[in-house]
């Protein structure tokens, strides 16, 4: 009996793009479960051989209000979340109209809610999608003890394509512990599963997938790449959207022979990051926007001293406390340029969720070969994103600080060396004790206020960094032509799934996806741009800052900006048609 | 085999450190008479008493007068920021519980700009010695009233004397938890490194307040000298009563306070269990 469904409308056919990914999103109050639903479909399709991406979003607050799960599966690694989504379960309506820009529906799409929820909020009505009503809760209440989320759950995986085993079996594995509870959320699963296997967007099973795969969220991985890297201290002050990563450094830390504390405030950690690496033990802090700017003054001390340390920024809105669970990129300006004094510091971004492993482990390395403070520009999005992506391969760790010999004849701590590294004493060494100093200081590391000290000390400092061989891993570069798209960190997938649209269309594009944002040499930039005749610079912000940035480096030609702030995701689709207009337009005037 | 693993403790007690070897060659910038002279000696006084060799030692301070300390130990020193010499310390000590950290501020230093790190670092009571070296006067930007400073002391900055009440440091380590509570006067460096070392010695977080009079802001404090008496009963490990002792006394008495029984900070590195990559196979499917 299937009279809750309202419409009459036979089951389609998916169209053949729908094959490749398709986009789903499970949406309803705090509390109503719709991210545990998400987890565990992106879990089902781990299940099911595919790939996939789950981005959160929420409201102004960090509980309660509202919330969606936001997901795309497919047969291949995804990076980016498409431009509309097929299927909207509404678990309620309670301020889900909220989501209405971050979720656009197809026309063709479906809209999955709650019969007795009430009225579909015009917003969604008029996108043209198909209503299907059914008593959820009802439903719920016929399988005592079950959630409604399970409810959803089993809709949308059958929906997606996905068979009832792996949904039951990321259901099992999610709950943990057996008994009437969870055979009674089986039973709503099935219910979900059966209501709408009529309507089913995808109908044929996955290929197994050629590649080892692996399940985890961007701050996962980057916590993961700060391990692999030899971090074993870290402390830090919570903060959205960074704490999943401290969250899951705690006890990663411990079985790995370090520890996590948890500091008073953003200056405290800063500060005993820098206490524990002056200890000689490789040290990191995690935080956002807010927190990174009550770490400037640290981070200073930090290129003072020559104390190698590790920030990750996950970058929400700002200015300010701005939009704490939402993505954007808008803290480049302060990551690059944001200390006081001559301060010179690497800053990096990892161009996919899978890459925070690489580039924060990498990171860590250069922090500790260069005895400086190195800045993770990640972000909301790939932050908080959970991704099944190939395993990556991961280069062997390979931090090295240099450090004094034991009893160095006149060893001073920062003496002037050709490569501006100068070797490093450890307290609990004999012979080579010192004072590291925040104050301008000789080689000696005795405070001095004399021209020449400063200015060779800033020429030091300088060079252990713009003179270094950062090798090819600064920027992929992929891709031909006279026009080339400049981007950095999560604004890269979109980017590159645009990219690969523009070319299909006959626009072929040199892509140059940046890694190392500092020091960014100049000489690099013009051998990245050898040829390129026009460029297009691609960022999540309202400043349009990375562009300004690259000006300030080196002479773009004919630069042109694509930019726009948070919260919404940038959409391949509206990148590539600014890509296609772009260099239709210059081919006119040309 | 033993002969090899002989601990260094071993090698040290047979040439015992004398205070002149935790002192560096550097020339202190400090005023002439000014407190903190003394203070140093006391330190290095404390050090050759506990005989921890220097470059097991790491002395760490934040900006002012007081925090030049450091560079004229020889041990390993961090001159940090202001007001964030306990959190560099703290940050140290839970990575390297092996070394001895001491921490050397000023009023401004550790009550003002370091107030919320000062309180927290009571409660979380890591091992480590805090040395406060006050004079209510924030002597090196040239004498503006710190947060010891009386209400109605006279300066440039406020005219006629801040009217607000003066903070009470000792109290306040109490309350927050500190392990061990002094206070000293620079001017007697016996009693000084005897309480230093007592405070090294003495498991969790050390509070050790050290009146250092400003000869050139504040030369009344000269008068100090005459003023500082040693406490006239035995330390109580009752914070109640070291509270009421404490409220209740002139400001002048002398000696260690408190002594508590608080379990120093149980965080810190422990034995790896599992490699990184062990723990990355997690994520694998």
């Amino acid at each position: 009996m299937d009279a809750s469904i309202t419409t009459e409308q036979p089951a389609r056919a998916a169209p053949a793009h729908r094959l490749d990914s398709v986009s789903l999103a499970i949406a309803g109050s705090g509390g109503s479960g719709v991210m545990t639903a998400g987890t565990w479909l992106l879990d089902a399709a781990a299940r099911s051989g595919l790939y996939g991406l789950m981005v959160r979003t929420s409201g102004p607050q960090i509980r309660g209000g509202e919330a969606a799960a936001l997901l795309r599966l497919g047969t291949a690694q995804l990076e980016s979340l498409d431009d509309a989504f097929d299927v909207l379960l509404a678990i309620d309506w309670q301020n889900v109209h909220r989501f209405a820009d971050e979720i656009p529906l197809r026309a063709d799409g479906l809209l999955v809610c709650d019969a007795d929820a009430g009225e579909v909020p015009e917003v969604f009505r008029a996108t043209g999608a198909k209503v299907i009503a059914l008593p959820l809760k009802k439903m719920a209440k016929a399988h005592p003890g079950s959630w409604i989320n399970m409810l959803a759950l089993g809709i949308t995986g059958t929906l997606a394509g996905l068979a009832i085993e792996p949904l039951e079996d990321a259901v099992r594995a999610g709950w943990k512990r057996d008994g009437e509870v969870l055979q009674a959320n089986l039973r709503a699963l099935r219910a979900g599963a059966e209501a709408v296997a009529a309507h089913a967007l995808v109908q044929r099973p996955p290929a197994p997938p050629s590649q080892r795969r692996w399940l985890l969220s961007g701050n996962e991985a980057a916590g993961f790449g700060a391990l692999r890297g030899g971090v074993r201290f870290v402390a830090a002050y919570p903060i959205t959207p960074a704490t999943e990563l401290l969250e899951w450094m705690a006890p990663a830390l411990a079985q790995a022979g370090g520890c996590l504390l948890q500091a008073e405030d953003e200056l405290a950690s800063i500060n005993m990051i820098i206490g524990a690496s002056f200890g000689g033990v490789p040290s990191l802090t995690a935080t956002a926007g807010p927190g990174l700017a009550l770490m400037t003054e640290g981070i200073g001390l930090a290129v003072a001293a020559e104390v190698p340390i590790v920030v990750v920024d996950v970058m929400r809105g700002g200015p300010s406390t701005g939009i704490p669970a939402k993505s954007e990129q808008s803290d480049l300006s302060f990551a690059v340029g944001g200390l006081h004094g001559d301060a010179p510091r690497l800053v990096l971004a990892p161009t996919s969720i899978s890459d925070c492993a690489a580039t924060t482990q990498w990171a860590v390395e250069l922090a500790e070969a260069l005895q400086a403070p190195a800045i993770v520009l990640s972000d909301q999005f790939m932050g908080q994103s959970r991704a099944i992506v190939a395993a990556p391969e991961l280069p062997p760790p390979a931090a090295r600080r240099l450090l004094a010999e034991p009893h160095a004849p006149d060893y001073k701590r920062y003496r002037d060396t050709p490569s501006g590294v100068s070797p490093m004493a450890i307290p609990g060494a004999p012979g080579t004790t010192y004072t590291a100093d925040g104050l301008e200081h000789t080689e000696a590391a005795i405070p001095s206020s004399q021209a020449r000290d400063h200015a060779r000390q800033l020429d030091k400092r300088l060079r252990k960094l713009t003179g270094h061989d950062y090798g090819a891993r600064w920027a992929d570069i992929e891709g031909d032509g006279p026009l080339a798209v400049i981007t950095f960190g999560s604004a890269s997938g979109p980017v590159h799934e645009a990219a690969r649209r523009a070319a299909a269309q006959g626009v072929p594009l040199k892509r140059v996806t940046l890694r190392l944002l500092a020091p960014l040499e100049p000489e690099l930039l013009a051998q990245a741009l050898a040829g390129v005749e026009r460029v297009m610079v691609v960022e999540q912000n309202h400043g349009a800052q990375l562009l300004r940035y690259l000006r300030g480096i080196a002479d773009l030609p004919h630069p042109h900006s694509f930019h726009k702030p948070g919260p919404l995701p940038l959409r391949p689709a509206e990148i590539c048609a600014a890509l296609v207009e772009w260099a239709a337009r210059q081919e006119q005037t040309a | 085999m033993n002969d090899m693993c002989q601990p260094p403790a071993l090698a040290a007690a047979a040439e015992p450190f004398a205070a002149r070897d935790y002192k560096s060659d550097y020339k202190p910038i400090w005023c002439p008479g000014c407190g903190d002279y003394t203070v140093l000696n006391s330190v290095t006084r404390a050090l050759s008493i506990v005989q921890r060799p220097p470059h097991e030692v790491a002395v760490v301070s934040g900006i002012g007068c007081s925090s030049r300390i450091p560079a004229y130990t020889a041990c390993y020193g961090f001159h940090g920021v202001h007001g964030r010499a306990l959190a560099a310390a703290t940050g140290l000590k839970v990575a390297r519980p092996d070394l001895t950290v001491l921490v050397a501020s000023g009023d401004g230093d550790g009550y003002s700009i370091g107030g919320n790190h000062f309180l927290h670092a009571c409660r979380r009571n890591v091992d480590l010695t805090y040395i406060v070296m006050d004079n209510h006067v924030y002597g090196m930007t040239k004498g503006q009233p710190s947060p010891t400073t009386e209400p109605d002391w006279d300066s440039k900055l406020s005219p006629g004397g801040t009217g607000v009440r003066s903070f009470h440091p000792l109290v306040i380590a109490l309350a927050s938890g500190a392990n061990f509570v002094a206070r000293c006067f620079s001017g007697d460096q016996n009693t000084t490194a005897e309480i230093i070392a007592a405070g090294i010695r003495h498991p969790g977080f050390s509070f050790i307040e050290i009146l250092s009079p400003c000869v050139t802001f504040r030369p009344e404090q000269r008068g100090w000298k005459d003023l500082v008496h040693p406490a006239s009963v035995a330390p109580t490990d009752d914070p109640a009563r070291a509270a009421k002792r404490i409220m209740t006394d002139d400001g002048f008495n002398i000696g260690i306070l408190y002594a508590g029984h608080r379990a120093p900070y149980g965080g810190g590195p422990v034995p790896a269990t599992r490699t990184p990559e062990e723990i990355g196979e997690e994520f694998a499917l």
